[in-house]
């Protein structure tokens, strides 16, 4: 605090010259913020050179994502009563014969019930093809065929209410189904600062 | 043979295992008369170290996660064996020998990378936080730090930069975000902002000074600092460069919050907390001299302060914060009390760098409606001091 009083006065003598310094390294060190940027880029290389091109054929084999806009959606296609057969064999005994049961997930939404499922909180369509191929069945991961998951879907959704039972679901149209919780979601809005939300 | 939380009493011998390795065992009663160490030749050096047979800090497990005994530890580094766990199938089973990141979408150059190109690129180690979203339980009066929000840990982790990745395959300059996923059961998969990964995104390989334990994504994950524990997809294996989310199920079913009639998504910071660890259920106190301590975060930057009532949230003293106090870390915080010997409520509330303040439940609720589910509830926790010195959670209803 004394130094505060005498600052200009010290500053001009130069007395404070080391400790200015001292200041101005702390400061420095704490606005770089960054051990995060061990070197900034541009002292890096513009290549290293390390790993190697991925070919066409690799990424095929792993690249089983699907985006809202249909993108990854494989050939193929499905039935609801095929995915009736399948759900019933494959997955009822998890997620209930009608899929309200349980024990696990929920994934027929009803109009009696606020309890979250497909068809009044999923947003896209895509995702339960998406999610249906990667991870179920839970105790069979990776294991159904394309085919089978279009089937799923396609009895998944009717179940739910949003598509009709004579749809042959396939990469053009499991796009286009409207689900009606998409209007629901909004992106963060939380900033920081005082606010709660 | 092994003898927890009877220190008062035990003894400690020495046995060696059919490995070989010696380990100390306590015993208890009589035996002790041959327990005075300075009679006793102690073990000799090994090749492996082990934790004091007194001292056994236990996870909680459920089927689909496990909690870190945040009561039973110290400072701010979990140690590695007691991170909390979530994962959504099972931990798999990777050798680092055949392990590939395939980096591919809208980038120049699609690559593959095996374990040691990763460990070629300049690296570094940070100490962050790492917390699942839906941490927090109440509802019960006999419930401890862990119950209640022991889905969060913290670890010095080593990795490369993705933005040097992203330089090296180089990224499109219209890339906006990016699909993370693993090589777990659950395929998990998430759409991350291209921007966080270039603001202090990384690939991590390290953790706590060795290699990853396998569930916390051996032999490679993604570390995103400060932000929901799901982002920072475990036993990561490729990495989709886009303009768009893909719209994944952990971002759309899960991993987001009913605000009003409304469902937010894509909140991926972890806002400002703070619990207390100690005096908490089933800690029983003495009247006279008690530090409070806990530990705070914020997913925004650093912890500014941490204040500490004792009558019930009337009013607020500032606890000391334990330095040097580091963005998006656990930060121990301690409070010296003198207590009365009468019956009270004492808790914590965290403010950060951004003016955040550690809302109450209440608060929550006001913000989000009735039917905020489980995600990002960073409520203050209270817990009562009974007149009798024992320790219970004040219980709060979420719904
Ligand atoms: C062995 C039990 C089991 C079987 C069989 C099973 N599931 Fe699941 N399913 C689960 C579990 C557990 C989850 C939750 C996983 C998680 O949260 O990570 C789940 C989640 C889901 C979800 C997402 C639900 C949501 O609310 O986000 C869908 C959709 C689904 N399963 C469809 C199926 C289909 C279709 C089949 C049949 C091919 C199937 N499941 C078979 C256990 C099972």
């Amino acid at each position: 605090m004394y130094l505060r009083k005498n600052l200009p006065q010290q500053l001009a003598t130069g007395r404070l010259l080391p400790l200015c310094l001292l200041v101005l390294l702390a400061v420095g060190c704490a606005q770089k913020k960054d051990d995060a940027q061990p070197l900034a880029n541009k002292q890096l290389p513009s290549r290293f050179g390390f790993g190697r091109p991925a070919t066409a054929a690799q990424i095929a084999a792993v690249d089983i994502d699907v985006r809202p806009d249909g993108q990854g959606l494989p050939p193929g296609s499905g039935t609801v009563p095929e995915g009736r057969a399948i759900y019933a064999t494959k997955c009822a005994s998890c997620h209930g014969a009608t899929g309200v049961e349980g024990p696990y997930n929920r994934l027929v939404s009803s109009d009696t019930s606020r309890a979250k499922a497909i068809g009044n909180y999923w947003p896209y369509a895509t995702t339960l093809f998406d999610y249906i191929r990667r991870a179920m069945p839970f105790n069979a991961p990776g294991s159904l065929s394309n085919d089978e998951v279009y089937h799923l879907t396609a009895y998944l959704l009717h179940a739910n209410g949003l598509v009709a039972a004579d749809i042959e679901m396939n990469a053009a149209n499991l796009p286009k189904v409207v689900m009606p919780a998409e209007d629901l979601f909004f992106p963060d809005d939380r900033t920081g600062g005082a606010e709660i939300r | 043979m092994l003898l927890g939380g009877m220190a008062a009493t035990a003894a400690t011998v020495l046995l060696k295992q059919s490995s070989g390795q010696v380990v100390q065992t306590a015993l208890s009663g009589n035996r002790l008369l041959l327990h005075d160490p300075t009679k006793v030749l102690g073990p000799m050096p090994s090749q492996l170290g082990s934790r004091s047979p007194y001292e056994q800090p236990l996870r909680k497990p459920t089927d689909t996660s496990s909690r870190t005994p945040l009561q039973d530890l110290y400072g701010t580094i979990t140690p590695s064996d007691l991170h909390f766990e979530r994962h959504h199938g099972g931990i798999p089973a990777i050798d680092p020998q055949r392990y590939e990141l395939l980096i591919h979408g809208m980038v120049e150059r699609p690559t593959v990378f095996t374990l040691a190109d990763l460990k070629r690129f300049p690296s570094l180690s940070r100490i962050f936080f790492l917390e699942c979203s839906g941490n927090f339980r109440s509802g019960k009066e006999k419930m401890t730090p862990q119950d209640i929000c022991g889905l969060t840990s913290q670890s010095e982790w080593t990795g490369v930069l993705l933005s040097t990745l992203f330089r090296e395959v180089g990224i499109h300059p219209k890339a906006t975000w990016f699909l993370a996923e693993g090589s777990d059961a659950a395929v998990m998969t998430r759409s991350i902002p291209v921007n966080k990964a270039l603001e202090d995104g990384m690939i991590a390989f390290a953790q706590n000074g060795e290699a990853l334990r396998p569930a916390q994504g051996y032999p490679a994950r993604l570390l995103l600092p400060g932000w929901e524990g799901n982002t920072s997809v475990k036993w990561i294996r490729r990495i989709e460069v886009s303009d768009q989310p893909f719209m994944t199920r952990e971002e759309t079913s899960k991993y987001t919050e009913q605000v009003g009639d409304k469902v937010r998504q894509f909140s991926f910071v972890m806002d400002a907390r703070s619990v207390i660890t100690f005096p908490t259920y089933p800690a029983v106190v003495q009247k006279g001299w008690i530090e409070i301590r806990g530990i705070a975060w914020s997913g925004r930057g650093k912890i500014a302060k941490v204040e500490i009532s004792t009558d019930a949230g009337k009013t607020w003293q500032p606890a000391q914060l334990g330095g040097p106090v580091l963005d998006k870390a656990h930060t121990a915080f301690r409070y010296l009390w003198l207590w009365d010997g009468k019956a009270t409520e004492i808790m914590s509330r965290a403010v950060d760098e951004t003016g955040y303040t550690q809302p109450t439940l209440a608060q929550l609720k006001k913000a989000r409606g009735n039917n905020m589910g489980g995600y990002h509830l960073n409520s203050i926790i209270a817990w009562q001091i009974k007149s009798d010195g024992s320790v219970l959670l004040v219980p709060e209803n979420t719904r």
